[in-house]
């Protein structure tokens, strides 16, 4: 493909991670998203769709935006960072998971039960460390702004690799010690790119149009949240490695002693995809994952209808 | 593509005009541009019923801020816009002043903004509140009223630029305005997409405000011309004699339509 | 570089019962049958044969070549790469040993596999739902299943403008190659980072560009009675047909994981 060549090692297909994985990532980038719905409904309120959508056609075509670098590689721009510095988180993030959809369901660039994954990797954890990382520099000179968003781009990047190396680990479709160096390795030269386009079209914004990038984008209360959810995502991601099991995958393969279970999660609350008491039985499995979809649809429910409540509250309509 | 009118019995464009009755008043409208710029210093205009006045002016004369409040997006509490037809309320934007007068942007690429053409039509009649068969009935009109019938389910992006302006007006005739505003509707077409528009525009029974830099479309279609400068209007009345006043045209930066033909003039 | 219109369009017209089932029913049924192929174990063979002979059965009704589905679901392949290393972690017998001591297992080749076809199958649903249902009756789909309003409405301007906006970055690409002439053996355009500064430069006046147009778009749609809500016909019926496609497709994706583990 030679439309997303940078987005393809970042963008995961279906089949590469397994439904557990898939499902907790869809449930954080769920509960983020309908706050960035919540919150840019009540900023922006009816000039929204137009803003966002354009926004979102824009992050895609400057994605073919390419600058030559060397032995006729390219460097290409994958936008997180610029779309959350200058459009601020919530819209920021609208717009990626615009972008995201659209590229999985047009163009099968990523997959449909992974989106959720794909959302987190590619908008939440790159948009919002990028633009924490910006937010350094308030009040700072304009050069050292500007220093702060190339470092705060090339880190989304190199972030994001990061964890979609735990997520295929987990998910044990790769051996992190080998995927781990490899994408974090390849991601830390894209980022490379990333940094210097992001930073020139901040730099052309600022001479062009200032006002764009004076301080109006504030993330509001519920910034702190996805920080928050993040941390645990990480947390919980690690603790199978970090456990004295240097390589989760081989981790997974030795405990269960048996490779046709090596791409179920070892998870605790259910292990090995099975119910306890029930045995190692296929019922057992399926009524696993059968409950799993059903505490992250049941969180994705409550959550959701607190949102609802607070924007009922908030707006007049 | 033939150009086909054929009015529903129930349309109400097939009523009589009445052309004594004015449509739109405005009187001494002021506008000034949040950043302090003087856009519109005291304008005042009244077109009749089924007038065609073209409007012309160089770049910044106040053009398309005018039309814009034709159309109640830039209204304000103290709007001198008067509508006649229309009790208009000018509590910002109500959606019966949006419908009265149908406004067409210069490039289709803004006014287009669905996927499908048959979307784009329909957006109008369904945000006036209007039950789904007759927004369904209306679009279908409208796009017979351009020549675009059977467009309906292609893709904006894949329509030419003559057709997606044709497209562009029926998404405004949907709503059956008293009138309609078209900025620059010639701009950019090539010479067949031109002619194809300019007999739709003579076609329509619509009062007309277009603004152009077109002064052949001038000549050829409106009877009445408006020159804008600075905010001001300093011309109204007919085409044939302003356009002979080659002292008023150069002095705003206009250009007569038979300067590069002599032998016509 | 350029990029035509029909770049993008994924959508193959056509006329068979599959292009006239209800898009709600062809984006369940897909997205169930993907969820269930991400379900199905290592090494279930047949159960990947079958899989992929129903997705070709559904190709064929959809009067579409089966090789085009194929070829478009070929995009996911560079993300092999990360799984490739399954081959070697995975402790099994030896099937092949390589330079470096690198081990194929038999295992590991059983588990990339696995990955591999799985991974295909649910492309080619994909690609075989977006070719069979335009993209707006994806997003009339999405938003009758009760995605939020909003979202589906920005995915929409977004599918809108998408053409527009890189349209205007192959003008801006060809502008830049047109100034940019260099002899043959020579390097164009100064360093990496000025390379790179033009290209952010291109990027921060298209930004600056769109931000402008949405204003417009925003303008357009007041005068057409926008006033914040989003209204859409409602242009679909479920016909019996589209029930029983959706009840039966749902069932037999489900059985498959079902055989898959008991």
């Amino acid at each position: 493909m030679t439309i997303f060549p940078a987005g393809i090692l970042m963008h995961i297909p279906d089949g590469f991670l397994n439904l557990f994985v898939s499902l907790a990532c869809w449930a954080i980038t769920l509960v983020v998203l309908g706050m960035a719905i919540a919150n840019t409904r009540r900023d922006f309120d009816e000039r929204l769709v137009p803003l966002a959508g354009i926004m979102a056609a824009f992050i895609f075509a400057a994605q073919m935006i390419n600058f030559p670098v060397a032995g006729g590689t390219s460097g290409h721009f994958i936008g997180a960072a610029l779309a959350f510095i200058v459009l601020g988180p919530w819209l920021g993030l609208l717009v990626m998971t615009a972008v995201i959809a659209v590229q999985a369901l047009l163009f099968q660039d990523g997959g449909i039960v992974v989106m959720g994954a794909n959302i987190l990797v590619m908008g939440i954890i790159p948009g919002f460390v990028a633009y924490y990382i910006y937010r350094l520099g308030r009040g700072r000179s304009w050069s050292f702004q500007l220093v702060l968003a190339g470092v705060a781009a090339w880190l989304s990047v190199v972030t994001a690799a990061t964890v979609v190396s735990l997520l295929l680990a987990f998910s044990g479709t790769s051996s992190l010690s080998v995927v781990l160096p490899a994408m974090v390795g390849v991601h830390a030269v894209i980022g490379i790119g990333e940094a210097l386009i992001t930073v020139a079209a901040l730099a052309f914004i600022h001479q062009v149009r200032p006002s764009l990038l004076s301080d109006g984008q504030e993330a509001g209360k519920g910034g702190w949240v996805v920080v928050g959810l993040a941390i645990a995502l990480v947390i919980v991601l690690f603790a199978p490695f970090a456990s004295g099991h240097p390589d989760g995958l081989e981790w997974v393969a030795e405990t269960t002693g048996f490779l046709g279970t090596a791409q179920d999660a070892p998870y605790s609350i259910l292990p090995d995809y099975t119910i306890p008491g029930l045995g190692e039985t296929g019922l057992s499995t399926i009524l696993a994952g059968v409950i799993g979809v059903l505490l992250v649809a049941g969180l994705v429910f409550l959550v959701a209808r607190l949102l609802q409540r607070r924007s009922q509250d908030a707006s007049t309509i | 593509m033939p150009v086909r009118h054929e009015l529903p019995p129930d349309d109400p464009v097939t009523e009589p005009i009445d052309s004594t009755a004015p449509v739109v008043a405005v009187d001494n409208l002021v506008f000034n541009y949040p950043d302090g710029f003087p856009a519109l210093r005291g304008v005042s205009l009244t077109l009749m019923a089924g007038e065609k006045v073209a409007l012309v002016g160089p770049n910044g004369a106040g053009k398309s801020t005018l039309m814009l409040h034709l159309n109640g997006i830039l209204g304000e509490e103290s709007s001198p816009v008067k509508v006649f037809r229309v009790v208009f309320v000018p509590e910002l934007i109500s959606p019966e002043f949006a419908a009265w007068s149908g406004l067409v942007f210069q490039n289709p690429d803004d006014q287009l903004f669905s996927p499908t053409v048959f979307e784009d039509v329909a957006f109008g009649p369904l945000h006036m509140g209007l039950p789904e068969g007759e927004v369904r009935q209306r679009s279908t009109w409208a796009l017979e009223q351009v020549g675009m019938a059977g467009f309906g389910d292609r893709l904006s992006h894949h329509l030419s630029l003559g057709q997606k302006k044709r497209v562009a007006i029926a998404t405004v005739l949907s709503m059956q305005p008293d009138i309609l505003v078209l900025d620059e509707p010639t701009a950019g077409l090539d010479p067949r997409g031109r002619r194809q528009l300019i007999s739709l525009l003579r076609d329509l029974p619509q009062t007309m405000l277009i603004s152009t830099h077109d002064m052949l479309l001038v000549y050829e279609l409106f009877p009445r011309t408006v020159i804008m400068d600075e905010g001001l209007i300093v011309a109204d009345g007919s085409t044939i004699e302003l356009l002979e006043d080659q002292d008023l045209l150069e002095s705003h930066g206009l250009e007569s339509p038979f300067t590069s033909f002599p032998a016509s003039a | 570089m350029s990029f035509h219109a029909s770049t993008f369009d994924r959508y193959l017209a056509g006329d068979s019962a599959v292009h006239h089932l209800d898009p709600r029913v062809k984006v369940v049924v897909a997205v169930v049958f993907i969820v269930c192929i991400t379900l199905l174990p290592d090494g279930a063979w047949w159960l990947y044969a079958l899989s992929f002979a129903l997705v070709m059965g559904a190709t064929l009704a959809a009067e579409i070549s089966p090789w085009l589905i194929i070829r478009r679901s070929l995009v996911g392949l560079p993300f092999l790469l990360a799984a490739v290393t399954v081959l070697f972690t995975i402790p099994g017998n030896s099937l092949w040993t390589g330079p470096f001591g690198l081990t194929i297992t038999d295992a590991g080749a059983m588990r990339f596999g696995s990955i591999v076809l799985r991974s295909l199958i649910s492309l080619q649903t994909a690609v075989l739902l977006t070719a069979t249902t335009s993209f707006p009756d994806i997003l009339h789909a999405l938003r009758h299943l009760k995605v939020p309003d909003i979202l589906v409405s920005v995915i929409a301007f977004m599918y809108r403008y998408l053409f527009v906006l890189t349209d205007e970055v192959s003008r801006l690409l060809r502008g830049r190659a047109a100034r940019s002439a260099a002899l043959p053996g020579t390097k164009s355009g100064g360093n990496l980072g000025w390379r790179a500064s033009v290209a952010g430069n291109m990027a921060g006046q298209l930004m600056i560009r769109s931000l402008d147009r949405s204003d417009r778009v925003y303008q357009a749609m007041l005068a057409r009675g926008y006033r914040g809500q989003m209204l859409t016909l409602k242009p679909h019926e479920m016909r019996p047909l589209d029930w029983t496609v959706l009840v039966t497709g749902c069932l037999i994706a489900v059985i498959l994981p079902v055989i898959g583990r008991l």
